[in-house]
């Protein structure tokens, strides 16, 4: 077994052990990604040099018997939307294509003072927006299961990479299924915590009452040690909650009995494919079987959630983009005589059409006249949708859906209709809007070979519900026997 | 119609920087100036990924403002973004708040030729100053300087209720004598910590419509606020006069040729597109912390004025002169608790240093003497070691260098002259070369005194003893009789 297919935690094991080490580790990385990412095309840039030199650092540090964190010298992808200090982080944007972060994001912080090691940046939909990675400014992201196919997105070089085994792990940001739907779509485990667990500074913003960073990972293990070191309060995010810092590898309890379930039917319905609700229903026929109390329950209120999601995280979006002016930092056209034609024109070549469309709609439901119909009507909604959650919650301690309606779709399909692009994220989305903690774990391969996932909701801040039921299902099954093939590509 | 038949009717927005230590949504500095882009960190040069933290002594001074000026305080209020593009507006956006101030329905009171005058306060909120643009003056463009940008603000919103530039500028003053009480502002105008957006229409008297209105942004000086006023008003007058209609817009005083101008083009009409702030979380306020806040206000103008009229006999003028501005009223206080004199201290203060400082063009708050040395000046004039003539010498020396009175005397030599030997010396040398006078006097022309004594204090240079020469004139004139 080469040293890039196994898990964090194995990694860890291994470097305790001595049989290994950070550079050996790190190496392997990189080997990987030269003979795999021509293909697959998950990473935006690599930081091989600083990597190899803090690896070689750590294994110093770790020979001459300092004490270090166990995750020391232990690779990370980032997605490219995460402020690295003195990196670029582009967003996949030809915005940004040559900005270089002056400051490092909360969570590179953390990661930092694990002495983690950093892969590279991951590629992405342009600004997180978009379900397929084929927003990105600079290429396209190909799934590992099938390289004519999408990875999802808008985090598809995190969910790529992990998959594709050219890293460990990494982190992503979800506003509306950005973790989890390319998770399930690469067949890996992809967390969006609560909102306000993880401090979003240094996140590049999207919608900032949405945004959240997670792990993506092989296992749940990994996910709930990799949340571990993220998870916490920031002074500096003032939305971050203050509250009791937890070990969420305690609730890795390969156990569900009596852990009550709910299945929302209009999530196993109309709208979802026929392979993955029977993959779905299966899931549930195995919790049940591992003694917990699996029902059929309603969630009516999610069929308003994509649209009150796209109007709140697009007015969110056209306010949070206005940064990108031209004037400090990042594109500047060279077009131009006047202060209006830098604005107007730095923006027109700096952003691609995908970003325009939501700024342009974001502007719309915030402009005086539309705003009661749309954004007030959209906030309206969002507290009813709370509700609704609030109200399952009361009997459920999860709620077990689909992650995405489909499987990975091909390249190129859903490009011209942007609608029908949106409709991706129908499971995912109502999760944000509730500010709720949602999991994606691999469960099947369709008929394809292509990747399922499903998805398990919790209430807010009860991450562990979602990583004990995760973690029992993944003890019981064996999904993780199936490896991408890389096929296609040809075409 | 004749002009004396319309009323104005002024409306202003007074933005006033707070002086807190750190900026409102980072903790870099406030202070003034600095080398451009010094004052500045990722977060208020807006670096993609940053968010803002609120400054909770931010809130804490707004909050003093509003209890100072008689307002209700919202307990549960919040930031609202506020979207347009400008290059001293790095997130193309300012935090503000639009639809609950912190603060909301109060008033201050000013004083009117009518007597005392209400003018009603709409709202204070809290938001981010912006930074600065230089432009270049050899055209190689505009730099930005983000200093500013992030130093917190209160924008202070009166209802329509001034009826002149006069009301405008007393009103404007009191807000700033207020803010420099509670201590949430230095309120220096030049430094543009204090300025107003004036709003201004005129009606025919009587009407209870508004006119048309227009806005005359950022002025920063009581002088320009006046001037403008009353520009503005004959010009939209006679528009009105010449059958033209006021257009709504914003204007640009230019205080060189006096006159107002359009300050954009008018096919922007701005869209803020306002929303509440999703990086901030709401702003709870509880009867608590409200309370403790007006527990710990200092004493304000009113009360001082009460006290002094009870307590120290001052007139009612001079009461009104001396609280009219923190600087006068702790300058008073202080001179007082040395010299125990508050009727001379509070006569130096709405005399000689009002007339010093007007002569200087300068604001109380450049007074740079203390009560200190005004209350052992009081004192020296009360031992009767210097004459009030001589006192006035000595401020005048105090605005150029603070020293001790005693000592500015001692080194002039200036000590008044109290020796009886000494002044009766004087006294009959000017009576020698005066005998004109002297027989006028006798003639029954009591003016000739005043003459003498002037004559007497020009030979001592002003530091002969007025009572002292006054009384030995008479006993040598009666002398002869």
């Amino acid at each position: 077994m080469q040293l890039y297919e196994y898990t964090v935690h194995e990694l860890i094991e291994k470097l305790e052990k001595g049989e290994t080490s950070s550079e050996e580790i790190t190496k392997d990385y990189f080997k990987r990604i030269k003979e795999i990412d021509p293909k697959v095309k998950a990473y935006i840039s690599t930081l091989e040099e600083s990597a190899l030199e803090k690896a070689r650092k750590i294994d110093e540090k770790r020979k001459s018997g300092e004490t270090l964190s166990k995750f020391a010298g232990i690779p990370i992808g980032i997605k490219d939307n995460m402020c690295i200090e003195g990196t670029k982080t582009t967003c996949s944007s030809k915005m940004l294509e040559n900005f270089v972060a002056p400051y490092n994001a909360t969570v590179i912080e953390k990661l930092n003072d694990e002495d983690v090691v950093y892969l590279g940046k991951l590629n992405m939909d342009e600004f997180a927006m978009g379900s397929s990675t084929e927003r990105s400014a600079f290429f396209i992201t190909h799934n590992p299961w099938d390289l004519d196919r999408v990875p999802g997105g808008s985090s598809g070089g995190s969910a790529a990479a992990v998959a594709a085994d050219m890293a460990p792990w990494a982190l992503g940001s979800d506003t509306g299924g950005s973790i989890r739907q390319p998770s399930s779509l690469c067949g890996v485990v992809g967390l969006k915590p609560t909102y306000g667990l993880v401090s979003r500074y240094g996140l590049v913003a999207f919608a900032s009452s949405l945004d959240q960073i997670g792990p993506i990972t092989k296992d749940v293990t990994d996910s709930a040690m990799l949340l571990n070191l993220i998870a916490g309060h920031d002074e500096k995010d003032s939305t971050s909650m203050d509250l009791e810092k937890k070990d969420y590898t305690k609730a890795l309890v390969n156990d569900v009995k009596g852990m009550r379930i709910g299945i929302p039917k209009e999530y196993v319905g109309e709208g979802i494919n026929e392979e993955v609700k029977n993959a779905i229903l299966e899931v549930a026929k195995k919790y049940e079987e591992l003694g917990a109390v699996v029902e059929d329950c309603s969630f009516d209120v999610g069929q308003y959630a994509t649209s009150v999601y796209y109007i709140i995280a697009d007015a969110e979006a056209s306010s949070n983009l206005g940064r990108f002016d031209g004037i400090r930092y990042g594109y500047r056209s060279e077009k131009y005589d006047n202060l209006k034609d830098i604005y107007r024109n730095s923006r027109s070549e700096g952003f691609g059409p995908e970003v325009k469309r939501r700024i342009m709609v974001g502007t719309y439901v915030l402009s005086s006249g539309y705003y009661d119909a749309y954004y007030k009507k959209a906030q309206k909604v969002r507290t009813v949708i709370k509700d609704a959650y609030n109200k399952l919650f009361e009997k459920y301690d999860l709620l077990l859906t689909p992650t995405s309606p489909t499987t990975a779709f091909k390249i190129g399909e859903k490009t011209e209709n942007p609608l029908e692009m949106y409709l991706a994220d129908i499971c995912t989305v109502p999760v944000n809007i509730g500010g709720l903690p949602g999991m994606s774990i691999p469960c099947a391969l369709d008929s394809n070979g292509m990747p399922i996932g499903f998805q398990l909701i919790a209430k807010p801040f009860a991450e562990e519900n979602i990583f004990r039921a995760a973690y029992t299902y993944e003890q019981n099954t064996n999904f993780r026997e199936n490896k991408p093939s890389f096929k296609g590509g040809n075409s | 119609m004749a002009r004396e038949d319309y009323e104005v009717v002024i409306g202003l927005e007074v933005h006033c920087e707070l002086s807190t230590k750190t900026k409102i949504f980072c903790s870099c500095s406030t202070e003034f100036g600095g080398e451009p882009n010094t004052h500045c960190c990722p977060i208020c040069m807006a670096m993609p990924g940053t968010l803002p933290v609120l400054n909770e002594k931010v809130v804490e001074y707004a909050v003093k403002a509003g209890l100072a000026t008689n307002c209700s305080i919202e307990k549960n209020s919040k930031n609202d973004r506020k979207n347009y593009f400008y290059p001293d507006n790095p997130k193309s956006y300012q935090i503000s708040q639009y639809d609950k101030p912190l603060c909301y329905d109060g008033y201050v009171t000013i004083e009117t030729e009518e007597g005392e005058k209400k003018i009603r306060i709409e709202r204070i909120h809290i938001e981010e100053d912006a930074g600065k643009l230089n432009h270049d003056e050899y055209g190689r463009g505009s730099f930005v300087d983000l200093n500013r940008a992030g130093v917190p603000l209160i924008e202070v919103v009166s209802k329509p209720d001034l009826r002149s530039a006069k009301e405008a500028e007393s009103y404007m003053r009191k807000l700033k004598s207020i803010f420099e009480y509670i201590e949430i502002s230095d309120c220096k105008m030049e430094q543009g910590s204090l300025r107003a957006d004036v709003n201004v229409s005129v009606r025919k008297k009587g009407s209870k419509e508004f006119g048309t209105r227009t806005e005359m942004k950022n002025m920063n000086s009581f002088r320009n606020i006046v001037r403008a006023i009353e520009y503005e008003t004959e010009r939209q007058i006679d528009e009105i006069e010449n059958g033209n209609e006021i257009m709504q817009e914003s204007l640009r005083w230019d205080e060189i040729s006096g006159r107002t101008f359009p300050m954009r083009d008018k096919e922007d009409a701005d869209d803020y597109r306002y929303f509440p702030e999703p990086d901030l979380v709401s702003i709870k306020l509880s009867d608590e912390y409200i309370n403790k806040i007006k527990n710990e206000l200092p004493e304000l103008p009113e009360s001082r004025r009460k006290r002094y009229i009870d307590d120290y006999n001052l007139t009612e003028k001079a009461a009104n002169f001396v609280t009219s501005s923190k600087y006068y009223s702790n300058l008073f206080e202080e001179a007082v608790e040395i010299c125990k004199n508050p009727k001379t201290v509070g006569n130096l203060i709405m005399s000689d240093i009002a007339r010093i400082l007007n002569e200087r063009e300068e604001e109380p708050d450049s007074l740079k003497f203390t009560g200190k040395e005004l209350g052992e000046l009081v004192t020296l004039i009360d031992k009767g070691t210097i004459s009030s003539s001589i006192a006035k010498k000595v401020l005048e020396e105090l605005f150029n260098e603070v020293k001790m009175p005693s000592k500015i005397i001692e080194e002039k030599g200036w000590v008044q002259i109290s020796d009886e030997n000494a002044i009766k010396e004087v006294v009959e040398k000017v009576l020698d070369a005066n005998p004109q006078s002297v027989s006028d006097y006798k003639a029954g022309k009591d003016k000739a005194l005043g003459f003498l004594v002037g004559q007497a204090m020009k030979e001592t240079k002003g530091k002969a003893n007025p009572q002292m020469l006054n009384k030995l004139f008479l006993e040598e004139l009666k002398k002869g009789e």
